[in-house]
């Protein structure tokens, strides 16, 4: 349903994404893993038509990427991204007008559940609260494609198990989710696909049940023997 | 729930709802959540949800009838059977465990009938 063949993105001289090929098909929870500046959120950014590749293609449904699929494709990225005059409700109105797709019922239903109200003012809240209303407004979206930027950051335990939740009652066989975290244990049940990146490319792609099934392997296992520094013998 | 996670997923909750089955927790007949309800229920991926059922079914533990969802087995040959089976499975773990501190069955034997007493 989207991938990307060959894609490249360049800050000056330097690759962020140096050459990921990679497709994510509905009916999956992918974890997209990757240590900080490896080229996850420069990829999300381009599948969500926010920048321009500087070589290769992002397609979705075997289309390029453009104003059109932007429709199909909700982005959470990690940066805040509200007016600082806005309420919880002015979020919602900002995001109807937004989106096409965006559902004030659903919005709602969410916000209950994350146990927030339309009347909070954005700056008043906490880093938590303000993660949990991202959450809210981009799963208010009835999109083809989700994508989450650290949805686990900087999140209690409890506000995680309401994340996870949402999360999994999205999961539906005609849609793809990506989630990126740091967080890998949070995602070890939820996800059933991982797709790493490092320096740019992808280093790896996995069925996490089949890893554990045939390996007895974990993701953090991978993401330990992919990432970590390799020992030296004393 | 917290998961091993080097073991499959779905074995770890086929287990959960196998002890289920032989406790009564869940009778012979009952319904069991649908896939995205075990998969909410349990925290885990849709697709892994999915296996569970797979898996009971094949073991002859669930059925699912269309459009009605999935059901506990109302043979209580095979329930007697999977208490068997779960009960085989704790013993050898126990086995295991013991021949690791290196104690005799012997001395397994009387380790449980001083601990009964």
């Amino acid at each position: 349903m989207l991938e990307s063949r060959n894609i490249v993105k360049k800050f000056g001289s330097k690759a962020a994404v140096d050459g990921i090929t990679v497709r994510f098909e509905p009916g999956h929870v992918y974890a997209m893993l990757g240590p900080n500046g490896s080229g996850k959120t420069t990829w999300m950014k381009m599948a969500a038509g926010l920048i321009k590749p500087t070589a290769g293609e992002m397609l979705f449904g075997g289309r390029p990427v453009d104003l059109e699929s932007r429709k199909e494709i909700a982005y959470m990225s990690t940066e805040p991204y509200f007016y600082a005059w806005m309420t919880v409700k002015d979020v919602g109105k900002y995001y109807a007008d937004f989106f096409p797709d965006f559902s004030y019922d659903r919005y709602l239903r969410l916000l209950e559940r994350m146990e927030l109200t339309e009347g909070l003012k954005t700056p008043e809240l906490s880093s938590g609260m303000m993660a949990k209303l991202k959450i809210a407004v981009t799963l208010a979206r009835d999109a083809k494609v989700w994508m989450l930027d650290e949805p686990f950051n900087g999140i209690d335990l409890l506000a995680r198990d309401e994340i996870r939740r949402s999360i999994l009652e999205f999961a539906a066989d005609d849609r793809v989710l990506i989630l990126s975290s740091h967080l890998v244990e949070e995602m070890e049940a939820i996800a059933d696909r991982a797709v790493f990146i490092k320096e740019g490319r992808l280093a790896e792609e996995d069925d996490l049940e089949e890893l554990r099934d045939s390996r007895g392997v974990s993701m953090a296992d991978r993401y330990r023997a992919i990432y970590g520094r390799v020992e030296v013998e004393a | 729930m917290q998961y091993d996670p080097n073991s499959p997923i779905w074995l770890q909750v086929m287990t959960v709802l196998e002890t289920d089955i032989v406790t009564g927790k869940r009778p012979p007949g009952d319904k069991l959540p649908g896939g995205r309800d075990l998969a909410i229920a349990f925290s885990i991926n849709p697709n892994t949800a999915v296996r569970v059922y797979q898996e009971l079914e094949k073991q002859g533990l669930c059925e699912t009838r269309r459009g009605l969802g999935t059901f506990v087995t109302e043979d209580a040959e095979r329930i007697a059977a999977l208490r068997k089976e779960l009960a085989l499975r704790a013993v050898r773990q126990f086995s295991d465990r013991m021949r690791l501190l290196g104690i005799s069955r012997e001395g397994a034997v009387t380790l449980i009938r001083e601990q009964e007493e």
